[in-house]
């Protein structure tokens, strides 16, 4: 089952957290602005973008499954 | 032009000032009968000016997603400023709030480093704890201390935290005390608490400018000896004079340290309090932090950071005082253009306000709203992540407040020293322990001892 990534922008504050958990899907600019590399990556990193969406402290990221 | 109901107001205005005598001294009773009376929209008399309220997940999604065009927080707190004092600002556009939280050592990579800091400063505390077997200590005078050394220490530099003492902690206080609700009337008006404040700026000023003065007379500090207070004497006028004098680099360490100050104080005093009228959930957290602890020692390590992002009975603890005890009970905008929320039309320049005291406890959202209950955060229940618009101890949204991780991080921190080596006892009538809300700045009320004993 493929799965992307969704970001809440009215959420995402920029703290970079999902940047220290997964540095290749996610990438926060110096400016605090959150670009998602790989909107839908392989299941390799299943489990570190699991973690960013676990620890995000704003709760912005959800995964779809399709 | 928008179209929708007129807003219904809340019972028991008054002539003289409106709502504004129930607000300085019985504010969550205000806010509550409110909601009770209105339901999810609905206003009180602010001497004159009118406050919206919105409650409930509709509502308050709909309050915590407007962009500023439309809910604007700038000029809703007039008490700050001469809190702040001029030319500090109380508030940023979210974009601007992003780009200082990277300068603001708020960042998750420097949270490693706080954790740190925060258990080394936690240690000072007590540390002629250790002469005795037992004391007791008021709560809201140890974690007002404590969490000045704490938020100085991690956003502006340990140099700067090593010259402050309890002198700064007392006269900080004092700002918070000057927060009465009459400043939405006149910032200055002649009542005493407005005094205070101001005369003991002007002290925190004095003190700011001492630590200055010392620093100008050694030579300027260099590399990573270098904090905050450094890097704003370094910044120069074309003809070599101080870009910042003492009184606003004071306003600027005050604004900074200020939203995580007393919020994350009497958050922690709320979270002891707590745990110790409920003991069985205090013994399971405590079991937590002693496993945690020996893990580390096996380890070899200090208590590390993915530890303190483990440990979900004291972040439940925690999360059920933030809950029960919001530290900010009324949040503010002021309306920038004619509004419409739940069908109800809100016309340009009234405030607009959402209230974590009142949705925190929604029967809507929580089971058992009244009760502490540290189950309600772990799977499959996890209220808060169910109820994201009403669970809002911290804001929502654009304007959830930034400091939330570090906020939970550091009381993680101090309650992972404080409750491994002591025990902790209440010295008072377990009901006589409350919460001021006389001000708009909360704090818990005097007295409020607890004692301890080394374990």
């Amino acid at each position: 089952m493929r799965w992307r990534i969704v970001v809440d922008d009215d959420l995402c504050q920029g703290h970079g957290v999902c940047e220290s958990e997964a540095p290749e899907v996610f990438s926060v600019s110096k400016d605090g602005v959150l670009t998602v590399l790989q909107p839908a990556p392989d299941d390799v990193h299943r489990p570190t973008v699991d973690l960013a969406v676990r620890y995000c402290p704003t709760h912005a990221i959800r995964l779809i499954e399709e | 032009m928008t179209t929708g109901a007129p807003i219904t107001e809340v019972s028991g205005r008054r002539s003289d000032g409106g709502h504004l005598e129930e607000l300085r001294s019985d504010p969550i009773g205000l806010l509550t009968r409110l909601r009770d009376e209105c339901g999810q929209v609905g206003s009180f008399d602010l001497a004159g000016r009118r406050v919206v309220v919105v409650t409930g997940a509709e509502c308050n999604e709909w309050y915590f997603r407007a962009p500023e065009e439309d809910l604007d927080q700038a000029e809703a707190y007039p008490f700050m400023k001469p809190i702040f004092g001029e030319g500090v600002v109380f508030d940023a556009s979210p974009e601007r709030r992003r780009e200082m939280l990277h300068n603001q050592a708020l960042r998750d990579r420097y949270m490693r480093g706080h954790a740190e800091t925060i258990a080394r400063e936690v240690d000072e505390m007590v540390a002629d704890w250790e002469d005795t077997a037992s004391g007791s200590v008021d709560l809201l005078d140890f974690f007002a201390e404590l969490t000045i050394y704490t938020s100085s220490s991690c956003l502006i530099g340990r140099k700067f935290r090593d010259s402050l003492d309890r002198r700064f902690a007392d006269l900080y206080h004092d700002l918070e005390r000057g927060t009465d609700a009459l400043a939405f009337v006149d910032p200055y008006a002649d009542i005493e608490s407005f005094h205070q404040r101001d005369r003991s700026r002007a002290e925190l000023v004095e003190l700011v400018g001492d630590i200055m003065d010392e620093r100008l007379r050694g030579a300027p500090a260099e590399g990573d000896d270098r904090d905050l207070l450094d890097v704003l004497l370094s910044i120069r006028t074309d003809d070599g004079a101080l870009q910042f004098d003492a009184d606003i680099v004071t306003g600027i360490f005050i604004s900074m340290m200020f939203a995580g100050h007393h919020t994350t104080s009497t958050t922690a005093a709320w979270t002891l309090l707590e745990l110790l009228r409920h003991p069985d959930q205090l013994d399971a957290v405590v079991r937590e932090l002693d496993e945690l602890a020996s893990e580390s020692e096996r380890a070899g390590l200090d208590l590390t950071y993915q530890a303190l992002r483990e440990m979900p009975l004291l972040e439940s603890a925690i999360k059920e005082a933030l809950r029960l005890h919001p530290p900010l009970i009324l949040l503010l905008r002021v309306a920038r253009r004619d509004l419409e929320v739940a069908g109800v039309r809100i016309p340009a320049g009234d405030l607009v306000g959402a209230t974590p005291a009142v949705s925190n406890r929604l029967d809507a959202a929580f089971a058992d709203a009244g009760g502490f209950d540290l189950t309600r955060y772990l799977p499959p229940r996890e209220e808060d992540l169910e109820n994201p618009w009403d669970w809002i101890p911290f804001g929502a949204g654009r304007h959830r407040c930034v400091g939330a991780a570090f906020a939970m991080m550091q009381l993680k921190a101090i309650f992972a020293v404080l409750l491994t080596r002591f025990r902790f006892s209440l010295a008072q009538d377990p009901d006589s322990y409350r919460t001021d809300h006389s001000k708009m700045v909360v704090q818990l009320a005097q007295p409020c001892v607890v004692d301890w004993e080394g374990r």
